[in-house]
Formats: structure tokens, sequence, C-alpha cells
């Protein structure tokens, strides 16, 4: 679905990611580690072809389809969706016609989605405006949910998150990766695990979105560099017991 | 670029003595509406001015000196031309230039010496006008010099909304408009007044207007210029002279290349427990605009909030004048002025969503425009989209 060859990114002439590697195939999601000041964002931004992120080196490539230089909106309307850690607030722009917009050509049902997303109260709501952390992700979670990306980029998906909406926002990601445990309409039938053809990039600095949903595989940007690619809960497990710099160590 | 002086316009007087004409051929008084141009009536509608007079409590239409219709539908409130009105109301004349003084500027003084009708608006103590009354100002001859006077009343107690329109034939290149209006309401009264202006290109134009306000008086008022204009500076003064009378201003100003745009408003506060609130959003594509903003906080316990925002979408001038004056401790004032462009982050933050270049701005630049006013006429949020949409080429 996504792969990344040989990328360089420079951020006002700094070299921020160096030389990455990255394959993300059909139906799986990828945790992406790292410290503060990694590069993780950086990567996301880059990714999505966000103006300030240069790419002076490598390609990124969507569906076989080279985007390395692609505008943003041909990203998006091929299916790349991305939620933001801190979005912009647009005033005067309601969140029910934002949520509109974001299905493009198609009807979305934003009463439907709003509801899945707790979000129906903030809809008459100026876009992000004087949102709080919880309340912008999932004005970001339902954004997506309208977008139905196939690839979904999700920057830090819990920061600033309290306990019990961590839980919904668990729920609205495996929805939108069509993962995670259904239980079906009719009583009887044996609840089934989905199998989704959606992908995913988590970032996280903390690794506790990983409670709420699951992963095929994580990788550590360590400095700009990618230095570890693995089981992603066993990541987390070096890193909550050494330290990131001791996973870069033992990786290098 | 000309110097505009909101207290001293002393070579746009001499332009104006040199450019325009003070009368017009009159115009045949309509007794029937739908005896109207089709083609001027759809321009009207642009302006707010419906003649099928549907949802509408009552309809003035000058053309250049003439008034050509006046009527009202709903029995509580009176609409006519002014010379008719004070010959009908003999205490009228006490209302007339008791706001303002003749001779307070060169186009004050023009209205005085050579009248060419106005509106008179009242309504009646303890009305309920539940739908607005409208007015239309129109000129339709090259060159000429409109000079209106409008009073306006809202008698104690009584509630109405008025949709005043203002333009000029398509073809018109070059004209002045110069608009007294004097507003009185009075105690526990509520007046809405939402002024849409659509000139020509070179039409300059100088409204005048004072309103006072009684104890528990609501006014507020809006105002639209979304077309290209000449020049235009206006400076509306209210004085919230009742306790806990309050004023609410809003403003929508698009300014194209070659357009000047002198606009604010001030509100003097001398009561206890009067309230203001100044909003206004300028776009400009390339022309020049003046955003001012003025409270004058006389009396302990008066509050005010002025927010002046302002977007250059590629060229041209935006200067937020936003001024705030407490004479007393206990006042509650403060502003906030913005001036800049769209912010790269928001363009490309809804083009991550799917949507191009070009509607991302237009998306952004709509909602900057969208301050919620209260009563604008229907076919107004199209208007704004139509222009949205045009400005679109500046902006890229």
């Amino acid at each position: 679905m996504l792969k990344i060859e040989d990328l360089v990114v420079e951020v006002e002439g700094q070299t921020v990611l160096n030389r990455i590697n990255l394959e993300i195939p059909a139906g799986e999601t990828h945790i992406l580690f790292g410290p503060n000041g990694s590069g993780k964002s950086t990567l996301m931004m880059a990714i999505m072809g966000f103006s300030g992120y240069r790419v002076t080196r490598g390609r990124i490539y969507y569906k076989d389809q080279d985007i390395t230089h692609m505008p943003i909106h041909e990203r998006a309307r091929l299916g790349i969706g991305v939620a933001f850690q801190r979005p912009p607030a647009i005033s005067g722009l309601k969140t029910r016609d934002m949520v509109s917009l974001c299905g493009g050509q198609r009807d979305v049902d934003v009463q439907g989605l709003a509801k899945k997303a707790d979000f129906e109260r903030f809809l008459e709501r100026d876009l992000n405006l004087n949102f709080s952390g919880g309340e912008m992700k999932r004005s970001e979670m339902l954004q997506l949910l309208a977008q139905a990306p196939e690839l979904v980029l999700l920057d830090e998906p819990e920061s600033g998150v309290d306990l019990e909406n961590v839980v919904l926002l668990g729920d609205i990601i495996n929805e939108l990766l069509e993962r995670g445990v259904r239980y079906p309409k009719n009583p009887d039938a044996p609840p089934h695990r989905r199998k989704g053809t959606k992908s995913a990039l988590v970032i996280t600095h903390t690794g506790h979105i990983l409670d709420y949903i699951t992963a095929e595989k994580g990788h550590v940007l360590y400095d700009g560099v990618l230095c570890c690619a693995r089981n992603a809960r066993e990541i987390l497990k070096w890193i909550r017991e050494y330290g990131y710099e001791e996973c870069f160590r033992c990786a290098s | 670029m000309r110097k505009l002086d909101r207290e001293n316009n002393s070579d746009m007087q001499e332009n104006s003595e040199k450019k325009y004409r003070d009368s017009a051929d009159p115009h045949k008084y309509l007794e029937q509406l739908g005896n109207v141009d089709p083609e001027e009536a759809k321009q009207w509608l642009n302006i707010g001015v419906d003649v099928s007079e549907e949802n509408r409590a009552g309809t003035f239409i000058q053309k250049d000196c003439s008034v050509v219709h006046s009527g009202c539908r709903n029995q509580q409130v009176e609409i006519m031309g002014i010379s008719d009105a004070l010959k009908k109301h003999e205490w009228l004349s006490d209302y007339v230039w008791r706001l303002i003084s003749p001779d307070k500027d060169e186009f004050t003084k023009m209205a005085h010496e050579m009248p060419h009708e106005g509106y008179f608006i009242r309504s009646y103590p303890g009305a309920r006008v539940e739908d607005p009354v409208q007015s239309c100002l129109y000129i339709s001859e090259e060159g000429l010099s409109q000079h209106v006077h409008n009073i306006v009343i809202a008698e104690e107690d009584s509630e109405m909304h008025i949709i005043t329109g203002c333009a000029t034939a398509p073809h018109l290149r070059t004209g002045l408009h110069v608009g007294i209006s004097e507003f009185y309401v009075k105690k526990n009264a509520t007046l809405h007044f939402t002024m849409i202006h659509h000139w020509g290109d070179e039409i300059e134009v100088r409204p005048r207007s004072v309103i006072h306000v009684e104890d528990g008086g609501t006014v507020v008022s809006n105002y639209i210029s979304l077309r290209p204009v000449g020049s235009l500076q206006m400076y509306p003064v209210t004085y919230l002279d009742g306790k806990d009378s309050v004023a609410r201003f809003n403003s929508i100003l698009v300014a194209a290349p070659g357009c000047e745009l002198d606009v604010g408003s001030k509100v003097v506060l001398t009561q206890p427990g009067a309230r203001a609130e100044i909003i206004s959003r300028a776009i400009t594509t390339g022309g020049t605009i003046i955003a001012r903003g003025e409270m004058d906080g006389q009396v302990e316990g008066v509050k005010g909030h002025l927010e002046c925002k302002g977007l250059i979408l590629k060229d041209g001038i935006m200067h937020a004048i936003p001024e705030l004056m407490g004479r007393v401790p206990g006042i509650d004032m403060s502003h906030e002025a913005a001036v800049g462009k769209i912010d790269q982050k928001e363009i490309e933050y809804l083009m991550a969503r799917g949507l191009d270049e070009e509607t991302a701005v237009s998306t952004i630049v709509r909602g900057f425009l969208n301050v919620d006013i209260e009563g604008l006429p229907p076919g107004l949020a199209e208007e704004i989209d139509r222009v949205v949409g045009e400005t679109q080429h500046d902006a890229m």
C-alpha cells in the first residue's frame, strides 16, 4: 500500500529524516515510535506532501504510484487520510460543513458519523475553534470517518485525551481501519474478527494507544533514522524498560 | 493614492463640485410594484429589495431624485418619502437635523441645501413588525449627485427590521451618493437595520448617520459592501443615551482593486448598563480598506467589545484602527484586531481532506465572512458565495 524508499527530508534547510525505508502492506497497521523531535511528524507531513517538508532524495509510492511530488489534495483523493495532532481552527466554517466536505463526491451521513464519534453537539461549532484536546481528536476522527481513507496516518492520537475518551478513540480507529472485534447483529452468531484491507501508520510517543488498537509491526525512529522494525508490543516493552537511547544502541 | 480623512474631505469636495449634476429628470410614481422594469427588479434583489414584497412589511423605492413607490402592508408601521412625511406630521420637523448638524461637512451641507427626498420609516409604539421593511435608493443617471435625508423612528416598545439597499444602474460610471440618516430608537425599542451597498466602479459614497438610543433600546446594524465602489467613507455615530441600551454593529467589506473603503462606527456609551459590540470582517483583493471602530465609555458600568479582522488576499492595503476611550474607572472595554493573509496551514489542512487549493481558499474566505449576522435576507448568502467565487482569481 505504502512504500517509502531512501527518503531524505529537509525542514528549513536541516535534514530531519535520513534515508528512510518503510513499507506498509495492505491491511496492516504499523506503529511509529520515537522520542520527541525524532522526526515522526515530519515523516507524516512528507507522506502527505505539506509545504515546508522538502524531499531531497528518495521516493514515496502509494499503491505503486509515485506520489513524491504530488499535490496534497490529489494524495487525499487517492485515499490517504491524516489526523493531525494540532489542527488549525477555521473560524466561520461549521464542523458539520467540514465533515460534509470530507466526503468529496459522496453523500455523508454527518449526523450518524457524529454520533459514533460522540460529536453531535459540536457540529454547529466552528471547526477546531476552542476545542479541547479530546474534542480536537474526535473532530479529526470524525472527518476521517467521512473521508474513509484506505491509508490512515495518525499523529499521536492519544495525546491530551482523558481515559474515558481514549477508549472511544480506540473504537473509532478500529472502525476506521475495519479492525477489532465486531459483534454481529444476530446475537446467536459468534463475534468475528474483521479483516480489512485498510492500512495505517500510527505515531506514538508513549505507546498507550496500543492498549486499544492492534498492530502488525512497530518501527523506531531516532534522530531522523529508522533503526528498528519488529513486533510493536515488543518494541514498546523495550522502550519502557530501557528507554529510547538503549533501543537505538541495541539496533545499531 | 488619494487620502481619505473622515473629518476633512477637501480634495473630494473639489472633485464633487467639478463632476456632478444636482438634479435629474423626475421619474413617474408607480402604484403597482409589478410595473417595475424587470431588469431593475433583478438588481434590487441583489441588495435585499424584493418587488414581489414577499415577507416584507413595506417598501420604499427612490430612483435618482424621485420617490417611485412607497407603501406598507403592515398597519403597525409607516413608510413614505420624507417630504410627504413632513407634510403629514408637523412634529417631524423636530427630528430633522436634530442629531446631525447641516454644517458638519461639505456633504451634509449639500444635502441640506439641495435635498432629494429620502425615506421616513416609523414603527408605532408597541408594534411588533415581524417582516422587514425594505427601502431602495437607486441612481440611474450618469454623473448625478444624489442627496437623501432619511429619518427612522422606532417608537417605545416597538420592534422592527429595515433592509435598505443602495445601488446604481449597471451602465453607470460616475456619481455621488450622500445619505443623511437620523435614527431614533426609543425606550425598550429594538431596531434591526441592514444596509447593503452595490455601487459602480467609480461611484463616490458618503453616508452620514447618527443613531440615538434611549433606555433599554437596542440597535443592531449590519452593513455589507461586497461589490466595487469608487470610494466610500462613512462613520456612523451611535449615542447609547439610555440605561441598559445596546448597540451591535456588524460589517462585511470587500475591496476590489481601485476601491477605497473608509468604514467604521463609533459608539458613545453615556449611561450605566450600556453595551456595545462592533465586529468587522474586511477583505481586500487589491483595494484599500480602512476599518475603524471607536468606543467612548463615559460612565461606570458600561461594556464594549471591538473586533476588526482583515484579510489581504494578494495585494491591497488593510488598515485596522480600533480605538477605545474610557473616561472613568469601572468600565469594561476590549478590542481584537488582526490583519494578514490566509494561513497556508489552514489551506493545506483542507487540502489534506481532498479539497483542491481553490476550493480550500474559498471555503476559508467564506468562513471568514460568516459572522452569523442576525436577520440577513436569504439571497445574501448566495451573493456572498458569488463574490467569494469571483475574488478567487485575485487570491491565487
